[in-house]
């Protein structure tokens, strides 16, 4: 009798972990990468480090939905995403929140570095509703740029009084990441989970 | 409807049913107890007499006369002096976390109010706060406290003195360092980076000895007692202590996981731990107080058989609705939508059962503080989990998916549910282990008052403003500014709700130092009861 109780809720998990996660396992372990996906760059993976860790995900998904279910094609923010589309993301960031947009085709709307390292400065400065948190410490201000230095120019109250800002290095390769994220070549993958065509492939900002 | 995934969603139905039909016939047959395990958690003078250490000494018996019901609360006394120190430890580091944690959760309520607060540091950054806040509610506060609880009530239902209390000593010292290196990793920007499990698998290997040591104790004990018949509360502790570990130790295999696979384990293993590690321990806690306290047994044991299997069969599949709309097989969803579903059925059977068993003795609640939290949390349990189970169809999820009303789902659950008892618990537990009286009852209520505003309050603003979230990302007519100004008051009510919680915390932890540190006045003849003879 109280064996049971010792085997039965170990086995009936374990059953569950088997469909939930060994299934998908076995699925996607050999699955190749969507033929136009290409790897990161060493700079690309930094920042995608970068990313995880100051935790971006926790207001931003990558894992924009199919036009039959929701807008995010409208929104530009590209087509359904497919397993073969993150081969090479680990840890995963698929996220749960849209506090922010999906980014999983930001590269594709806003290829500008530029764009990306005054956003981080201070995405008010060009954004006025924004929520998102401003990531000073990913810059540095100094009297004058020095020749290797990438200056980062902030519009009007935002900037600080004297100096320039210019970003440190893991500012460059979050924006390099960021700028990067595009997934809207084809995709082979995608039957596999809907039969509508991309509504959008990119798409307009 | 797509056809083919009607006929699929069919299909899952009806293997579910078939399987837990089949499962309870098969455990009826080999009862574990029946009705006399349902009466085995009182003596028989305890029928209709309510029972709650909590209560201001002015309620108080007399001691009995009767030399067998002595006895009765002797082995009861013994039980409870056998976890008296496991127990304090796990409970005390676990209020530390909770308020530690609350402050952390205040602080990432606060930026989304103010964005530009506390930025020039990547610590404090909202990315960092928001996975502290997280992991110290869920590791440091709802698992200690609930080991706690597990480690009291063991003993006592198995009328056995815990075995190896000194082991789960050691495993409250080791969980402790490892929360503590957990957060400090995380301020310091070292991360998994993968929800719920943001601790570093060298981190977690310190919580899993933890657990070994808390949790061997326990399967001793009950072994050791020789029990024939297990108290439905027994089963719910068990099941949580063999889960828990198998969860955590699939879902934190270092280089296991990839990609897709890797968000489905991450998915299964989260609510996981809510649906078979935090909830099992909060309703074996309500199996055993709402009972206990009004002193009478539960209602149907057939229902609580139901609600267990049920629980354990449906639980452990659900996981994949975190990914509804993701790039995952539709298959997969539809197995945790289907049992998502499934889920009313255990749902509701803990809800009759413990309504039934209450019917009548509602009027305990107007002095009984420990019955408050406890009966408060238990209909949570029912709200939440009916609210959750709607959430799981594609299409309510796809309103509500990304938005703050999973937030809103969250802390319904895991602090109107499973926090609210645990609080209650500790109330009851405290005088029977110190055998001394709350220094001041007045607070417990205060401090449920607080609570319960401010659960309610978080709820409903965030459920709201996560609906009109959700509303306006739905329409791609609407400019995305919308789903992000829409929110706005809402944020600022969380936030207020937030300072309440805060606020009710730091009263009970006032409250459990003083109790536990401070020289309370003199116990009271009925918390006292239990160590008579
Ligand atoms: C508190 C939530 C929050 C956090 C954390 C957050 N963001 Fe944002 N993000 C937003 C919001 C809201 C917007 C939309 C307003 C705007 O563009 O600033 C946004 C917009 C963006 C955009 C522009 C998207 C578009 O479609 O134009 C990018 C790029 C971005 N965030 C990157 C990041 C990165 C990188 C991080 C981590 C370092 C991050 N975000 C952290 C909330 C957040
Ligand atoms: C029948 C029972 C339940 C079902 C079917 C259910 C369903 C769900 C669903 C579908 C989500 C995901 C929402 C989304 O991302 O779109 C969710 C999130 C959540 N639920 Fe529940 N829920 C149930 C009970 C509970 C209980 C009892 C608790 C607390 C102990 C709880 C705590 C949470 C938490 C913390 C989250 C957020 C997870 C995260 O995103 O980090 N749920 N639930
Ligand atoms: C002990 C009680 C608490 C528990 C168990 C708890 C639990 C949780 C959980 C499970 C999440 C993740 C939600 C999700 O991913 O969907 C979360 C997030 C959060 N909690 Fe709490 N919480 C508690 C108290 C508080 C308090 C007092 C506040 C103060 C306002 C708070 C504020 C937050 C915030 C701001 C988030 C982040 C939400 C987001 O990322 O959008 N929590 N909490």
């Amino acid at each position: 009798m109280i064996r049971t109780l010792f085997v039965e809720p170990v086995a009936i998990l374990a059953l569950a972990g088997v469909v939930l996660v060994g299934v998908p396992w076995l699925l996607y372990e050999d699955h190749p990468p969507e033929p136009g996906l290409t790897p990161y760059t060493p700079e690309q993976a930094t920042g995608r480090a970068t990313y995880v860790d100051l935790g971006c995900a926790y207001c931003h998904s990558q894992q924009p939905r199919d036009p039959s279910y929701a807008p995010d094609a409208e929104r530009g923010w590209g087509r359904a995403s497919t397993a073969g589309d993150y081969v090479y993301d680990s840890p995963h960031q698929l996220g749960t929140m849209r506090t922010g947009p999906d980014l999983f085709n930001i590269g594709a709307r806003q290829p500008s570095v530029d764009w990306h390292l005054v956003h981080l400065f201070q995405p008010r400065a060009v954004v006025s509703w924004s929520i998102m948190p401003s990531y000073p410490f990913l810059f540095e201000v100094k009297d004058a740029a020095g020749p290797d230095d990438r200056v980062v120019t902030v519009p009007a109250p935002w900037g600080p009084a004297t100096g320039v800002v210019v970003a440190r290095p893991e500012a460059l390769a979050l924006a390099a990441y960021l700028a990067g994220l595009d997934h809207t070549y084809p995709a082979r993958d995608l039957p596999l989970r809907s039969k509508a065509e991309p509504a959008a492939v990119g798409g307009a900002p | 409807m797509d056809r083919s995934f009607a006929i699929l969603f069919a299909a899952s139905f009806l293997i579910e049913i078939a399987a837990l039909v089949m499962l309870i016939r098969a455990v009826a047959r080999d009862q574990f107890g029946g009705l006399a395990a349902a009466r085995m958690i009182f003596h028989p003078r305890e029928f209709g007499v309510s029972e709650d250490p909590a209560r201001p000494a002015a309620e108080d018996h007399a001691l009995p006369d009767d030399l067998d019901y002595q006895t009765e609360l002797a082995h009861r006394a013994v039980a409870d002096q056998s976890s008296k120190w496991p127990v304090l430890a796990f409970l005390v580091s676990a209020v530390f976390w909770l308020n530690l944690g609350s402050i952390f959760g205040l602080l990432t309520a606060l930026k989304f109010n103010l964005p530009d607060f506390l930025a020039s540091d990547a610590a404090l950054t909202f990315g960092r706060l928001r996975p502290v806040h997280l992991n110290l509610v869920a590791y440091g506060w709802l698992s200690m406290a609930g080991v706690a609880v597990s480690l009291w009530l063991i003993p006592r239902l198995v009328r056995h003195p815990l075995v190896g209390g000194a082991w789960a000593v050691a495993g409250a010292i080791f969980w402790n360092v490892g929360v503590t290196a957990g957060f400090l990793a995380l301020l310091g920007g070292w991360t998994e980076g993968i929800e719920w499990l943001e601790f570093p698998w060298q981190i977690d290997s310190l919580l899993v000895v933890g657990g070994a040591l808390a949790g061997i104790p326990l399967i001793l004990t009950i072994r050791a007692s020789g029990a024939r018949h297990l108290y439905v509360s027994v089963w719910y502790i068990i099941a949580a202590f063999l889960w828990f570990p198998f969860l955590f130790l699939v879902a934190n295999a270092p280089g296991v996981h990839f990609g897709v696979e890797q968000a489905a384990a991450n998915w299964w293993f989260a609510h996981n731990v809510l649906g078979l590690w935090f909830t099992p321990i909060s309703l074996a806690a309500a199996y055993y107080l709402i009972p206990k306290i009004i002193g009478r047994p539960i209602h149907s044991y057939g229902l609580s058989l139901l609600g267990f299997w049920g629980l354990a069969l449906f639980y452990s599949h659900v996981g994949i609705h975190h990914l509804i709309g993701g790039p995952v097989p539709t298959w997969l969803v539809t197995v945790s939508t289907v049992s998502s579903m499934m889920m009313f059925v255990p749902v509701i059977a803990v809800a009759v059962n413990h309504h039934f068993t209450m019917r009548g003795h509602f009027g305990v609640l107007r002095d009984s503080p420990t019955l408050k939290f406890i009966v408060a949390g238990a209909m949570a349990y029912t709200l939440t989990s009916g609210q959750g189970s709607l959430q799981a169809l594609r299409t309510v999820n796809q309103t509500t998916h990304f938005t703050h009303f999973t937030v809103a789902h969250a802390h319904f659950g895991a602090y109107g549910f499973a926090s609210l008892i645990l609080f209650g618990a500790s109330y009851f537990l405290l005088p029977r282990l110190l055998g001394r009286e709350w220094p001041r009852p007045a607070w417990i209520n205060v401090h449920f008052w607080l609570s319960m505003v401010g659960i309610l309050l978080y709820f409903v603003g965030l459920s709201i403003g996560g609906w009109l979230q959700g509303r306006a990302m739905l329409d791609g007519s609407v400019p995305f500014e919308q789903s992000v100004t829409v929110t706005l008051p809402y944020l600022w009510s969380r936030t207020v709700a937030g300072t309440i919680m805060t606020i009710a915390h730091l009263v009970y932890a006032v409250h459990v130092a003083w109790m536990v540190f401070g020289r309370a006045p003199a116990a009271a003849l009925r918390a006292n009861l239990s160590e008579v003879a």
